[in-house]
């Protein structure tokens, strides 16, 4: 049987869940011997090259192209994790949740006290290029069909390889009370 | 002295003082039910609906029923733990409760519930509602984004002169805690404490003081909620 293959993202994300990953220490070596990496910031291939087993997604939907890409995982992934309190809930981006975005864009770019004299044309970004935000921070769950989730802020080392070996094994996932925290 | 009362929970035999209630009378055989809004020796409210127990075929909550003889409490079945997991995933989904940036995080009873029932995430959609913060207290911060409105520190905190300082505002939906922030500012910060402590969530957070203690060391890191209880009886 080949490996199985896992794609990871972070969207409106710190990369902390990512670093988290990679507080595994040296078990990232039995990772590598376990599974091949595809689309990942660790390997740094941007676009998928084939079909995945397993996506791991870091961070909620604040704009477009979260969502975009997102959804790319669900089509590619046969299984899609979200990690980090983040994907589960929002986190700290949703924070902007009870601000309407009009509200937000102007402190961001006209009203803020590093920005007020440095926009005289009063531009707020409107490129085509540019992801739109959306009107909230939205969970992964709330956007796409997410299998499984690993909560934490970040989700500990030992939870992450816990259940990804569980997964990749088979084996029945058996998590002690210290290592599923929300914070 | 008065006979005990001879009850069972899950078929364990128990028994209780008269006219206590049976939240209490398990805490004291040793048997753990889970509570947001109770404390011992407050009036119980019923307002969390964590406790409930079947009673005969019948829901109750464990805080506002008195014991009586022969009752066959079911407590830890399949049924009742599902509800319980409902009501703490519908409490998260409908204030905002930023876990990683909550002083309260650790020490936090409505947190520590969800890790003993095991919630990865609430099934339900998140509201994020929009609720103010009140920090005019010098010594207290209200922030209604976490309060469950158990109505904890309105029914068993005042002040060292006998004062209420929390009360309800508003009706229904926009039911929220208030302060009054003048007499709280006569709070020592020892009674300050305390009230923070009788707020089982972060609602009422001490200024000037918070994350002073490191992961790891706190109440609900290492052991779940409930695992200090021990039969008394």
């Amino acid at each position: 049987m080949s490996k199985p293959i896992v794609a990871t993202t972070s969207l409106a994300g710190c990369f902390g869940c990512h670093m988290s990953l990679l507080d595994i220490d040296e078990r990232i070596l039995k990772l590598i011997e376990l599974v091949e990496f595809n689309k990942s910031p660790i390997d740094d291939i941007k676009k998928f090259t084939k079909q995945c087993d397993i996506g791991l997604i870091e961070g909620g939907c604040c704009n477009s192209e979260n969502v975009h890409v997102l959804k790319d995982f669900r089509k590619h992934c046969k299984i899609l994790i979200s990690f980090g309190e983040c994907a589960l809930m929002g986190g700290l981006p949703a924070l902007r949740n009870g601000i309407p975005i009009k509200e937000c864009l102007d402190e961001a770019y006209l009203n803020g006290p590093t920005v007020v004299n440095s926009n005289p044309d009063k531009i707020l970004p409107n490129d085509d290029e540019i992801p739109m935000m959306l009107d909230k921070v939205y969970p992964c769950h709330e956007i796409v069909k997410i299998d499984y989730y690993l909560p934490g802020c970040p989700p500990r080392a030992d939870l992450i390889w816990e259940a990804l070996v569980a997964l990749i094994t088979g084996n029945e996932l058996k998590l002690p009370y210290e290592v599923v925290k929300f914070d | 002295m008065s006979e005990k009362i001879k009850f069972t929970i899950d078929g364990k035999e128990c028994f209780a003082e008269p006219g206590q209630n049976i939240l209490d009378a398990a805490t004291d055989n040793g048997v753990y039910i889970p509570a947001l809004c109770h404390m011992r020796g407050i009036k119980p409210a019923g307002s969390c609906r964590l406790c409930n127990v079947k009673i005969a075929g019948r829901l109750m909550t464990a805080c506002t029923t008195p014991v009586e003889h022969g009752m066959d409490i079911e407590n830890d079945i399949p049924e009742i733990q599902g509800l319980r997991l409902a009501i703490i995933e519908m409490l998260f989904v409908e204030g905002n409760h930023f876990c990683p940036a909550c002083e309260k995080s650790g020490n936090c009873e409505l947190q520590a519930l969800a890790y003993r029932y095991q919630m990865m995430v609430p099934r339900f959609p998140y509201e994020f509602p929009v609720k103010e913060i009140d920090a005019s207290s010098p010594k207290l911060i209200i922030d209604r984004n976490r309060c469950i409105l158990c109505k904890r520190c309105i029914r068993s905190f005042t002040d060292e002169n006998g004062k209420n300082i929390f009360a309800f505002k508003k009706r229904g939906h926009k039911l929220q805690i208030n302060i009054d922030a003048k007499l709280s500012a006569n709070l020592s910060d020892e009674m300050a404490q305390k009230a923070m402590d009788i707020c089982p969530v972060g609602a009422i957070i001490r200024k000037e003081k918070g994350f002073d203690q490191p992961i790891g060391t706190r109440k609900y890191d290492k052991v779940p909620i409930g695992s200090d209880i021990k039969s008394v009886i």
